[in-house]
């Protein structure tokens, strides 16, 4: 069964295609990655499925519903996460408040005024915040401010931030660029055994060895068309695959 | 056992900041500023600041027409003086439930709109009421006069218990408590105290983090699942209610009221006072607001004559230069000495002076620490607390 259907989507801006016809059917459970060269339109693409852009037409349906239209807050709400390709955290708060908002926002819904209540009285809130933080190996630095961070550890805090979520869906745009090859494997670990657990997760990635590491499904995006998809070994010596991505040289 | 539901060190904060307000009279008598109608002002401004901080010092969202709800606050303070009573609880509450109402209107039309566009919004609104109160609104605002007090006023409470009517003025009291001199001046420090409270629950509570939240990175926060247009509204009206409280304050200790509160000078007064003390802080804009109001007393009384006098050890030719000179930054040219000081900060202390009181406290702790054994980090953390 499929947890988020893409048909016919379309995108373009000022003179430029991003998006021409795609269509993705994403089973629900697996890890499904979306590769191709730069400027292929995967950013693009997940931001049609957060409600940062409106496709000019076609659909986006998550669990049956579209999310068309939907806000962005509302999207979260459903149960998609993101990790974005430039880290998008709270710079000035420190890595706990960091991820503990996304542990209110899945408690106490979209909006409520939780004005009396004191922060250092939530106690189940902030448990589970460090022990998301101890998921992406950051507990020890629970009280730094995230600004601080370096661009691979602000790419796990953003990673903490969607886990504590529990989302149904991960989206995750470039989970490793900019670390240093430890922490590549280190994630990758990392994301294995979140893919063990009940989610769905896209992801969008360079680096091959992350990729065929993951990945159950791979659709190969160029020019803002779905050229190839398939399982991983179909992919790896798909001539179409070769010639977009690396202009034939061999993955 | 938690006390008011607040932590160690932000009870001793509290402790230290209701002492200060007690003490008032004794803190300011050596510095010149010990007499009541300027503590009045110091109260009612801090009040203010602390609301103006609510908005701009947690979410970002930076108003520069705040200013209005406190002249809509005196407005209609000084209303239900005349129709009611002239003791101050129904003013002061009035005024506090006007000031949500307007920044609820406000706020909605205000916040479809971030950074820039939604100063200039929050500006074009309070240049509206300012000209509206002068022309259409005549009838309510009493135009360039001001709103008085009059003899004849209706004050139905007051006469359904009997008050006498004398051929005075009657005066602003709180259940016989006079609301000018010292008495006034701790009514308005209670009110300073509890505002003070409240804004320490609202920065410690998951509310508070939101909308801190919001100012970091409000983009996120929506992704994270977060409707942050409520919460930024919720933000303006409690500072909008609170600038309508200090308005009505304002009112009690002086009844009448004048559109020149509502122009946009008095609102960009309220940003210089919050991000001189330390926008986003706790104590910091009621610091700055006293510091700019205890310097205006002492600027502005200054006069061509006196500082005639205090450069009399000069040369006759000097002496008239130097006055001159110092005449542009004194009496109306005080704003000038303002407009100095406020940059002086911005440059060497972004953080206002709570970060220079910050950085201080965090030498005197390295030092200490250099020669006694190092300082535990949680103990680093709550004076950080503290600090704010
Ligand atoms: N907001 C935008 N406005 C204009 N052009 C955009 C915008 N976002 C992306 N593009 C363009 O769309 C194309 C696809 O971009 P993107 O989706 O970021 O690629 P990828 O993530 O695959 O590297 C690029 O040519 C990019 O310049
Ligand atoms: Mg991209």
């Amino acid at each position: 069964m499929s947890i988020l259907s893409v048909k016919n989507v379309n995108k373009r801006f000022a003179g430029l295609q991003a998006l021409d016809e795609v269509n993705i059917e994403v089973e629900a459970g697996i890890v499904h990655a979306i590769i191709g060269p730069n400027g292929a339109g995967k950013s693009t693409l997940l931001n049609c499925f957060v409600g940062r852009l409106m496709p000019d037409t076609g659909s986006v349906t998550f669990n049956g519903i579209s999310l068309l239209g939907k806000s962005p807050h509302e999207i979260n709400q459903a149960g998609v996460s993101r990790v974005f390709q430039t880290p998008e955290i709270f710079g000035d708060l420190n890595l706990l408040e960091n991820v503990m908002i996304p542990t209110f926002a899945r408690r106490d819904g979209a909006f409520k005024i939780n004005a009396w209540s004191a922060v250092s009285d939530e106690n189940d809130i902030e448990a589970q915040a460090l022990s998301s933080l101890e998921d992406v190996g950051l507990i020890d630095s629970a009280r730094v401010t995230a600004s601080q961070l370096s661009r691979g550890d602000k790419r796990r805090l953003e990673l903490a931030m969607c886990l504590v979520q529990q989302p149904k869906l991960l989206l995750l745009d470039e989970p490793t660029a900019g670390m240093a090859r430890a922490d590549t494997n280190n994630t990758i670990d990392l994301l294995k055994t979140i893919a063990e657990k009940d989610i769905t997760m896209i992801i969008i990635e360079h680096d091959m060895h992350v990729v065929f590491s993951l990945a159950e499904r791979i659709s190969v995006l160029a020019q803002g068309t779905v050229i190839v998809e398939g399982l991983p070994d179909e992919i790896k010596g798909h001539p179409k695959v070769q010639e977009a991505y690396l202009g034939g040289a061999k993955l | 056992m938690k006390w008011l539901n607040i932590d160690k060190s932000d009870r001793l904060l509290l402790i230290v900041f209701v002492l200060a307000v007690l003490l008032g009279p004794v803190i300011m008598t050596p510095i010149g500023g010990g007499y009541p109608d300027l503590l009045q002002k110091f109260a009612i401004f801090g009040v203010f600041a602390i609301g103006f901080n609510i908005l701009f010092g947690l979410t970002g969202y930076l108003s520069f027409g705040h200013a209005a709800f406190l002249g809509i606050g005196s407005y209609t303070a000084v209303w239900a003086f005349k129709l009611l009573t002239m003791n101050v609880v129904p003013a002061i509450i009035l005024a506090t439930v006007m000031g949500g109402v307007f920044a609820l209107a406000i706020g909605f039309v205000a916040l479809r709109r971030s950074g820039i566009y939604f100063s200039i919004l929050t500006l074009a609104f309070a240049q509206m009421s300012y000209n509206l109160a002068y022309s259409v609104l005549t009838p309510i605002t009493n135009g360039e006069t001001g709103l008085q007090l009059r003899q004849h006023d209706a004050r139905v409470i007051d006469g359904l218990f009997g008050v006498e009517r004398t051929d005075a003025l009657p005066t602003t009291e709180l259940f016989g408590l006079s609301m000018s001199g010292w008495s006034g001046y701790y009514v308005c420090g209670v009110v300073l105290i509890i505002t003070f409270f409240i804004s320490l629950r609202i920065f410690r509570s998951p509310f508070g983090m939101m909308l801190r939240a919001i100012k970091s990175n409000q983009n996120r926060l929506s992704y994270t699942g977060v409707n942050t247009r409520p919460y930024t509204l919720a933000a303006f009206v409690i500072s909008g209610m609170i600038a309508g409280l200090a308005g009505g304050l304002m009112a009690a200790t002086d009844p009448l009221a004048g559109a020149e509160r509502m122009q946009w000078t008095a609102s960009g007064e309220i940003v210089l006072m919050t991000i001189l003390g330390g926008a986003g802080t706790l104590v910091g804009p009621v610091i700055g607001a006293g510091v700019i109001k205890y310097f205006e007393n002492i600027f502005s009384a200054f006069n061509h004559d006196i500082l005639l006098n205090v450069f009399s050890f000069l040369p006759e030719a000097l002496q008239q230069a130097a006055a001159t000179f110092f005449g542009l930054f004194v009496g109306e040219g005080w704003h000038l000495t303002l407009g100095a000081l406020f940059m002086l900060i911005v440059i060497f202390l972004p953080g206002g002076l709570m970060e220079g009181v910050n950085r201080i406290l965090n030498m005197i702790r390295r030092r200490s620490s250099s020669s006694g054994p190092p300082a535990p980090a949680p103990a680093a953390d709550a004076s950080v607390k503290a600090g704010e």
